[in-house]
């Protein structure tokens, strides 16, 4: 059992947590951030799911997601 | 909950100029990572490039120099020659070591100075908007190749680490790449031990890391990380190419 936490307004939005996440556990937000960009954004449907497995983090650019386990 | 992730110590907590999905941030982390695990962030000394990382030093938090464009390898000579006790590291991408500082990297590597140097290959001059470079690909469309690299009219790819590794100063050379998190995590493996290589006094080391410029390449970050993998990383194969 796992969870992250993304810095919304640090995210650039590139997505590449979304898809190295292997439960497709982050989809990127209909809204906009602070920057204009459509951030990543932790789903809220099942997060019980996640696994702590960090992928999603050791791919973000920007270092704005942090990983509980 | 325990945290099993975070920023590393030696990474500023400010936002990056870069791109969306560029793979420069994701060394620069990975660099920070690798200094913080061995404890030596006090003893070391970054030299940043001219090219997009020209202001990494407003990222990492721990002594930082800048040397005119492709002169890192010469600033970090100088300044592992004054202080020996120092780990110096040299931060390049291809336009600043493989086209205008070809000289000085060769020379570097010849004299077998005990430096490491982290070169990002993305294929293109990212800072003045996505010109060719020498290690671009064959066919590939830049602002100065828009009908796609010719090799009759631009020459071939230029492999530097093939290259580099000729030469018998050179100890440690290595190439990864950043575009799924297995790579990544190689990439900080390969970090670690040129650091080591340097700190042990083996000589010379070297990491190319194949980094992706969605801007130029007109991709999105999803897109280029898969160039990496189905085009780059053919042209330029992945794995140790030296370690003696």
């Amino acid at each position: 059992m796992g969870k992250i936490t993304i810095d919304r307004n640090a995210c650039k939005g590139c997505g590449l947590c979304a898809i190295n996440c292997p439960e497709k556990l982050i989809i990127i937000d209909e809204s906009m951030n602070v920057r204009g960009v459509h951030p990543a954004k932790f789903t809220e449907t099942d997060p019980e799911k996640c696994k702590g497995c960090k992928m999603c983090a050791i791919m973000c650019p920007e270092v704005c997601i942090e990983v509980y386990k | 909950m325990k945290k099993v992730f975070e920023r590393p110590a030696s990474l500023r907590a400010v936002p990056t100029h870069y791109c969306s999905g560029c793979g420069h941030s994701i060394v620069h982390r990975l660099v920070c990572e690798v200094i913080d695990e061995l404890g030596i962030r006090e003893d070391v000394i970054a030299v940043c490039p001219v090219g997009c990382a020209v202001i990494a030093y407003e990222y990492w938090d721990f002594d930082c120099s800048e040397a005119p464009h492709g002169r890192t390898p010469c600033v970090a000579t100088g300044i592992k020659r004054v202080h020996p006790d120092k780990v110096v590291f040299s931060y390049q991408g291809d336009g600043d070591l493989a086209a205008i500082g070809t000289a000085e990297i060769i020379h570097t590597a010849n004299r077998g100075e005990n430096i490491t140097v982290f070169f990002i290959n993305n294929g293109v001059y990212g800072m003045t908007n996505g010109q060719m470079a020498p290690t671009t690909l064959i066919g590939q469309k830049t602002s100065t190749s828009i009908h796609g690299r010719d090799i009759t009219r631009d020459g071939y790819p230029m492999k530097m680490s093939e290259l580099l590794s000729q030469l018998p100063g050179a100890k440690y050379i290595e190439r990864v790449s950043v575009d799924n998190p297995a790579n990544v995590l190689k990439t900080r493996a390969a970090i670690k031990k040129a650091l080591k290589c340097q700190m042990e006094g083996k000589g010379f080391s070297l990491v190319e890391i194949l980094s992706p410029c969605p801007t130029y390449w007109g991709l999105s970050p999803k897109d280029a990380c898969r160039r990496i993998e189905d085009e780059m990383s053919k042209a330029f194969p992945l794995g140790v190419i030296k370690d003696a």
